[in-house]
C-alpha cells in the first residue's frame, strides 16, 4: 500500500502558564507525546482511546488545525510546511463530532459545502454550483436540500451535509473525528454504511477517531490505541481484536458491553487514566496496569512488533 | 417473583400544544419487582427519559402526567407537591445522564449528599456528613474525605458520576432510576459504574429502572427490557428473550444495525427514515413509516401489546405470525 500521509515523532504540548513573570511552576500538558504512523491510500485507520487519549488533537493536526510542538508530517512523500500545506491542505478534510455546532446555522446548505472551493478559489461560481448539486446527491440527500439552512435537517442529515463539504475539494484523506457520537443508533449505520460506500467510490482513507470499539471493528483496516498520549499499540484489525498485545488495549476491548453477555464482575479495569498535567513516570499505563513490576515504574516501553507478529506494534514490556 | 414494587398504567405524558394535547408518553404500562433491573431502550424523543420524570414527579410544566404510577401499593399521579418531595430522594432516586449540570456547582459534593439523609431522614449535618464520607467511600472514591470538600468541577466525570450515586443511595431508595448513567463517560469507567450500580443493588436490594439507548449496556445487566418507539412500548421482554428472539421489527431493526463484532459484513442493515414527529392526529402503528411488513392494515389502527410468549409482549400485528 502507498504510504499517503505519514506522522513522524508528533508532540503536541499545550503550556498552560507559570514560570512566566508572575513566576510559578511551568505548567504543561502534554496532550500528544511523540507518535509515529502512516495512513496508506485508500486506508481507514482508527484512532481509539478515551477521553484526554490525545486523539482529537492528533486528528487536528493531521487536518491542520493544530501544529505541532515536534516532529513532522508528510503527505505523498513531502514534508508538509508553511510552503506546502497550502497544496495538501485541500486533499485532507475533517468532518466533526458534532453536526450542530460544525455548520453555520445561517448558511444554506448550497454556501455551506461550497465554501471549501469557494475558499480554495476552485472553479467557477457555475461549476461550483454543479459540484454542490452532486454532492448533495452522492451523501443521499434530496436536490432541495441546497436552499434550506442547517436547522431544517436531522443529526443524521446534517452530518451528511458536513461529509458533503468534507468532499467538495475532492480530498484523498477524510479526518473523522467521532462522526457517529451526536447520532442515534439507527441513525449510525445509515452514515456508516454511506462513509464506506464513498471510500469504495472514491478511493478515499480515513482517519476514523472513535471511541465506539465495535464501530471501529466494523470499518477500519488498522487500529492506532492512544493512552495519555502515547501509542501504546498499533495492528491491523483482525488481529488487534483477536489477540490484543498490550494490557491496556485488553482492558479497553474487555469493557465494550455485548448483546448476550451477562456482566462478569470484578475484572474490570481499576482507575481512571492520569492527568496529562502530570503523567506518571516510565510506562504511563503503570498505575492501572494488572501486569505492572519494577521496571514498568522507572522505563517507557517503546513501539516495538509483538512476539511472532511483525505488523502487529506494542509498546509494553510484557507485551503477548 | 414477588409483588411488583411499581406498576405503571396507561402512563401519559402530554404538552399542550395548538389544536390537544401532544403526548410524548402515549399510554405505557409495565411493572417492576424490587431487587429487579428493568432497562428502556429507544431512540431520543421515544418518551423514555419523560418516563423517568414522571417517577420523579418532575414533567417539566406545562406538560403533565395522566394515568396510573402505583408505587409500594399506593397512587403517585395527582398527588402534592409536599408528597413528591417526601418520596423523591428517599424511597425513588434518580441518576442523570450529566452528573455536572445535575449536581450543585457551588456546593461540595459531601454536603449534597448529605442534604439528602438531613432532609429525609432528619439527621444532624455533623452525623450525615459522615455517611456522605462512608457513602463516597462505598461507591469507590479514593481518599473520600477529601472528595467530600471537593466541589463538583474538582472531580473527574467517573467520580462525579459516583458522587451522584451516593447521593441517589444516601437514603437507600427502593427504586433507582437512572437515566443514561453511563453515556457520558468512557468505556472503562462504564464498566465501573455498571459494576457498582449491581454491586449496590444486591447489597439494598432496590430496584432499578436503566434507561440507555445502548442495548448492549442494557442486556449485560437488565432482568427484562422495554423497547419504546415513538412515545409507546413497542417490545417487551425477559432479557434474554429480547435478544436471542426479538419480535417487533423495531427491535429487530435496532439489534440488526449493530455491528456484530463476530461477523463483519459489507453493509449494515439499516432504519430507513427517522424517528417520526409526534402528531395528535396520527393514526395507525407509529412505525409503519419505517416498516418494511407495514401493510394497510398497519396504517389503519394502532397494534395494541399482545403477549406472543410467556411474559414476551409485542405491540405489532405481524408479530404473531
Amino acid at each position: 500500500m502507498n504510504e499517503l500521509v505519514a506522522l513522524d515523532g508528533i508532540s503536541v504540548h499545550f503550556h498552560l502558564g507559570g514560570g512566566g513573570f508572575l513566576g510559578g511552576k511551568p505548567r504543561i500538558l502534554r496532550a500528544v507525546e511523540n507518535v509515529s504512523f502512516a495512513i496508506g491510500e485508500g486506508e481507514t485507520l482508527a484512532l481509539v482511546g478515551e477521553s484526554g487519549s490525545g486523539k482529537s488533537t492528533l486528528g487536528n493536526v493531521v487536518a491542520g488545525l493544530q501544529p505541532p510542538t515536534a516532529g513532522t508530517l508528510r503527505f505523498r512523500g513531502r514534508t508538509l510546511d508553511r510552503a506546502t500545506w497550502p497544496q495538501a491542505r485541500r486533499s485532507i478534510q475533517i468532518v466533526f463530532q458534532d453536526p450542530f455546532g460544525a455548520l453555520d446555522p445561517r448558511m444554506p446548505v448550497s454556501a455551506i459545502i461550497a465554501e471549501p472551493l469557494r475558499i480554495q478559489g476552485i472553479g467557477t461560481p457555475a461549476e461550483r454550483r454543479a459540484r454542490t448539486a452532486a454532492l448533495v446527491e452522492q451523501v443521499g440527500l434530496p436536490v432541495d436540500a441546497l436552499n434550506r439552512y442547517p436547522h431544517e435537517f436531522s443529526g443524521g442529515q446534517r452530518q451528511r451535509i458536513a461529509i458533503a463539504r468534507a468532499l467538495a475539494p475532492d480530498p484523498a484523506l477524510i479526518v473523522a473525528d467521532e462522526p457517529l457520537s451526536a447520532l442515534d443508533v439507527s441513525i449510525q449505520s445509515q452514515v456508516l454504511n454511506l462513509m464506506k460506500e464513498l471510500q469504495e467510490r472514491l478511493g478515499l482513507s480515513y482517519l476514523f477517531i472513535s471511541h465506539d470499539l465495535a464501530v471501529v471493528n466494523h470499518l477500519v483496516d488498522r487500529v492506532a490505541v492512544l493512552y495519555l498520549g502515547r501509542l501504546v499499540e498499533l495492528a491491523p484489525r483482525q488481529l488487534l481484536f483477536d489477540r490484543p498485545s498490550h494490557p491496556y488495549t485488553q482492558a479497553l476491548l474487555h469493557a465494550v458491553p455485548r448483546i448476550g453477555r451477562k456482566r462478569a464482575r470484578g475484572q474490570t479495569i481499576k482507575g481512571e487514566m492520569p492527568s496529562p498535567l502530570n503523567p506518571p513516570p516510565g510506562c504511563v499505563f503503570h498505575p492501572r496496569c494488572p501486569k505492572a513490576q519494577d521496571v514498568c515504574r522507572t522505563t517507557a516501553p517503546i513501539l516495538e512488533p509483538a512476539p511472532g507478529r511483525a505488523a502487529h506494534m506494542s509498546a509494553c514490556h510484557f507485551k503477548e | 417473583m414477588s409483588a411488583p414494587l411499581l406498576e405503571v398504567r396507561g402512563l401519559r405524558v402530554g404538552f399542550p400544544r395548538a389544536g390537544g394535547l401532544r403526548h410524548v408518553v402515549a399510554g405505557i404500562d409495565y411493572a417492576l419487582s424490587p431487587g429487579r433491573t428493568l432497562g428502556v431502550v429507544g431512540e431520543s424523543g421515544c418518551g423514555k427519559s419523560m418516563t423517568a420524570l414522571a417517577l420523579m414527579g418532575l414533567v417539566p410544566p406545562p406538560g403533565r402526567a395522566e394515568g396510573s404510577i402505583r408505587f409500594d401499593g399506593r397512587e403517585l399521579i395527582g398527588q402534592s407537591a409536599a408528597e413528591w418531595r417526601a418520596l423523591r430522594g428517599n424511597r425513588i432516586a434518580m441518576v442523570f445522564q450529566e452528573p455536572m449540570t445535575a449536581l450543585n456547582p457551588v456546593m461540595p459534593v459531601g454536603a449534597q449528599i448529605a442534604e439528602v439523609q438531613v432532609l429525609h431522614k432528619h439527621l444532624g449535618w455533623k452525623e450525615a456528613g459522615e455517611n456522605a464520607v462512608a457513602m463516597l467511600e462505598a461507591v469507590g472514591i479514593n481518599s473520600p474525605r477529601e472528595r467530600a470538600r471537593a466541589y463538583p468541577h474538582q472531580l473527574s466525570g467517573g467520580m462525579r458520576q459516583r458522587a451522584m450515586i451516593a447521593m441517589a443511595l444516601a437514603c437507600e431508595p427502593a427504586l433507582l432510576v437512572a437515566d443514561e448513567p453511563t453515556t457520558a463517560l468512557d468505556v472503562t469507567i462504564q464498566a465501573q459504574i455498571l459494576d457498582l450500580m449491581l454491586e449496590l443493588q444486591d447489597r439494598i436490594g432496590m430496584a432499578i429502572q436503566f434507561i440507555s439507548h445502548n442495548l448492549a449496556v442494557v442486556s449485560e445487566i437488565a432482568h427484562e427490557i422495554i423497547v419504546m418507539y415513538a412515545g409507546r412500548i413497542v417490545e417487551r421482554a425477559p432479557a434474554d428473550a429480547l435478544f436471542a428472539n426479538p419480535r417487533h421489527p423495531y427491535t429487530q431493526g435496532l439489534i440488526a444495525t449493530l455491528p456484530d463484532p463476530e461477523q463483519r459484513v459489507a453493509r449494515l442493515p439499516v432504519i430507513p427514515g427517522g424517528v417520526p414527529d409526534l402528531d395528535a392526529g396520527a393514526r395507525g402503528c407509529r412505525f409503519a413509516d419505517r416498516c418494511a411488513l407495514a401493510d394497510a392494515g398497519c396504517r389503519a389502527a394502532e397494534p395494541p401489546a399482545e403477549e406472543i410468549a410467556p411474559g414476551h409482549f409485542a405491540a405489532c400485528f405481524k408479530a404473531a405470525a
